[in-house]
């Protein structure tokens, strides 16, 4: 926490403009960012903790702005906030589990302290390797510095269409197969109407809706 | 001048982002004002719409409308208002009490800030000071824009699952597939404007239009992606023909049913308060903004482009009203068939050719070819496609092989009637 600190201090110096309001902003973000991330664990219900991860994304998305890059921060809202935790509560509406569960229980033996122990050696290396190693070089960007007068979306722009066009394309490329495969994965032959036997009938009205998904078919 | 004011620049730092070039007291007060006052037009043209909707509607319909608070029933919305205030405010005992209190809001402030960008005049000199007529003009530009009204369908949705209901439920299910779908429209036209503009600031985009009237980038990209913008932000604010949120001839009241009082009117504030939004970034993207021929009388140059700005405006207010009293509300299915079958496709192939006509003539004809081409190839494989499968020559291989699995459980698909039909042929 404190290196991260240093480390967005340091950024906001090397441009020339540390000011009081920088560091408070970024205080209070973090603030939010942090708080959302232990919520979305410790909330009891699912909805609840979608929103604390919205809660987050947006701590994230001040962040960016800190960092003079509006254009991540929009993105960041549009597509996280916006689109993909939209998402998730659509299916956890859809499903229904959007009841309180008993965070008592543990699902899994073992899960929570083995859970602890990683966090905390993976915290542990991060600022290890930030405080020990040449691993945080202080650079604001690889696309190029932001504090010119030629706009971050642009440069972005430019080094996405450029230097790492290769990476954008693949990317790009995995989305779509992952896109069909879904499609393909999830397609069911067409329904065949007609006169359906008694017994299968009886079958199908036992079964309500999508609710009861555990349901075996008699055959 | 008060010591607390002139720390202020030391204390807001020299280059905050939200604020462009450098900040003393009196840019910081005249940012103030500029909050202050718009706030106050905003709630003030939101008490106007809905009496100017009900008004408007009424003639549509041979009734009379509101007729009795002041003149021309002008007062009605404050008195609708007030009335609301005193109702009872209820919340209902199986209602999630956190996130039922927090939606209304969740809506409303959005609808706020989205407005916050759009250019309301051209530039005003106060003290010295010359500045925009416009709440702020961040780098992100009309991506905030999309951030802020991606946002809002947060408290549509939670309004819906929170109330414990069944049919707020199925208005918020309805409310997050219908505003991602057609965001996907809307997110294309955008760019097309910004891909024609070579900006986002809204500022740039108003003036990249400015001066003649084929400069208007309504005109200039081909009226099609104004008409597909239009469309998505009519199904963005949830307004009629695509009011199936709130449907009340088939959800009681959709996502509302339950909300009282004042959340209720929060609600519709934030409603009236998108159609108004939604009708200046219209004219902020396609229509100039506040770009218009100004007569040469001395000291009235500033009030122009502001009169130019509200009337286009009041037009798109008029058209929003308009297709409530006129069009049918659409079924789901055909609404998710415009949205992702007709609208997206065809904001894709307009972007492609746009695209290329923004390098040089050669390459948007080559562009236009291509979409062309494509488009009847893959109309002609749907066509195919779906012949295909009504008389079952082919079925999707994976598909079919994960239904005749013993394992996997074939009762919980949606439709009624399905009973696992291939399994003699197959297996």
């Amino acid at each position: 926490m404190a290196a991260v600190m240093h480390g967005v201090l340091l950024a906001a110096t090397a441009t020339g403009h540390a000011s009081l309001v920088d560091w408070g902003t970024f205080v209070v973000a973090a603030a939010i960012v942090l708080s959302g991330a232990i919520g979305v664990v410790v909330a009891r219900n699912p909805v609840h903790s979608a929103l604390m991860l919205v809660m987050t994304l947006f701590g994230i998305a001040v962040l960016f702005v800190l960092q003079r890059d509006d254009f991540l921060a929009a993105v960041q809202v549009i597509v996280y906030a916006g689109a993909i935790v939209v998402l998730f509560l659509f299916v956890i509406m859809f499903l229904g589990v959007d009841r309180d569960e008993n965070i008592a229980t543990e699902p899994l033996r073992g899960q929570r302290p083995l859970a602890v122990a990683l966090v905390a050696l993976g915290v542990t290396g991060l600022l290890l390797l930030g405080e020990v190693s040449k691993w945080t070089t202080g650079a604001l960007s690889v696309a190029g510095s932001t504090d010119s007068s030629t706009s971050n979306v642009a440069q972005l722009g430019t080094s996405v269409y450029t230097t790492y066009l290769f990476p954008f394309e693949v990317t790009s490329a995995l989305l779509v197969i992952a896109v069909v495969g879904a499609v393909a994965l999830a397609r069911r032959p067409p329904a065949v109407v007609t006169a359906p036997d008694p017994d299968d009938e009886l079958v199908d009205e036992s079964a309500p809706a999508a609710a009861d998904a555990h349901q075996e078919v008699t055959p | 001048m008060s010591p607390l004011l002139a720390a202020l620049p030391s204390l807001l730092g020299t280059d905050d982002p939200l604020f462009n070039g450098g900040v003393d007291w009196v840019v910081f007060l005249i940012v103030l004002i500029k909050v202050l006052v718009v706030f106050g037009a905003l709630m003030v043209s939101v008490m106007l719409m809905i009496w100017f909707e009900r008004k408007v509607i009424s003639d549509m319909q041979s009734r009379i409308g509101p007729n009795r608070a002041g003149p021309f029933g002008i007062m009605q919305t404050l008195a609708d208002g007030l009335k609301l205030f005193f109702k009872e405010d209820l919340l209902p005992e199986r209602a999630d009490r956190i996130v039922f209190k927090l939606a209304p809001y969740l809506t409303i402030i959005p609808a706020f800030l989205a407005f916050a960008i759009v250019p309301i005049g051209g530039e005003v000199t106060i003290a010295h000071h010359t500045f925009e007529l416009q709440l702020a003009d961040p780098p992100m530009g009309i991506l905030f824009l999309l951030a802020m009204s991606s946002i809002g369908v947060y408290g549509v949705m939670l309004a819906g699952w929170s109330s414990g209901s069944k049919y707020p439920l199925l208005g918020s299910v309805r409310a997050s597939a219908q505003m991602i779908s057609y965001e996907a429209a809307l997110g294309m036209t955008v760019v097309m404007v910004v891909l024609i503009t070579g900006s986002l600031t809204t500022r740039d985009i108003v003036n990249g239009q400015a001066l003649h009237l084929w400069q208007w980038n309504a005109i200039r990209l081909g009226i099609i992606p104004f008409v597909i913008f239009f469309i998505a932000i009519v199904a963005e604010t949830n307004r009629p023909p695509f009011d199936l949120v709130e449907a009340d001839s088939e959800l009681v009241g959709g996502f509302v049913t339950e909300y009282s009082s004042i959340r209720f009117a929060l609600f519709f504030l934030s409603e009236f308060m998108n159609t108004i939004t939604m009708s200046a970034i219209t004219v902020t993207l396609f229509f100039g903004g506040p770009d218009g021929p100004a007569p040469h009388i001395p000291h009235t140059q500033w009030l122009w482009p502001i009169l130019w700005f509200l009337g286009k405006t009041i037009v798109f207010l008029f058209v929003f009203v308009w297709l409530r009293a006129a069009l049918p509300r659409l079924r789901y299915d055909q609404l998710m068939d415009l949205g992702w079958k007709r609208l997206i496709p065809l904001s894709l192939g307009w972007l492609l050719i746009v695209a290329g006509f923004v390098i040089d003539g050669w390459w948007g004809l080559a562009m236009t070819a291509t979409v062309v081409v494509a488009s009847v190839l893959i109309t002609r494989s749907f066509l195919i496609g779906s012949e295909r499968e009504e008389t079952r020559a082919i079925l999707p291989q994976v598909g079919l092989r994960l239904w005749n699995r013993p394992d996997v459980p074939t009762a919980s698909s949606p439709a009624g009637s399905v009973s696992s039909p291939t399994e003699g042929d197959d297996a």
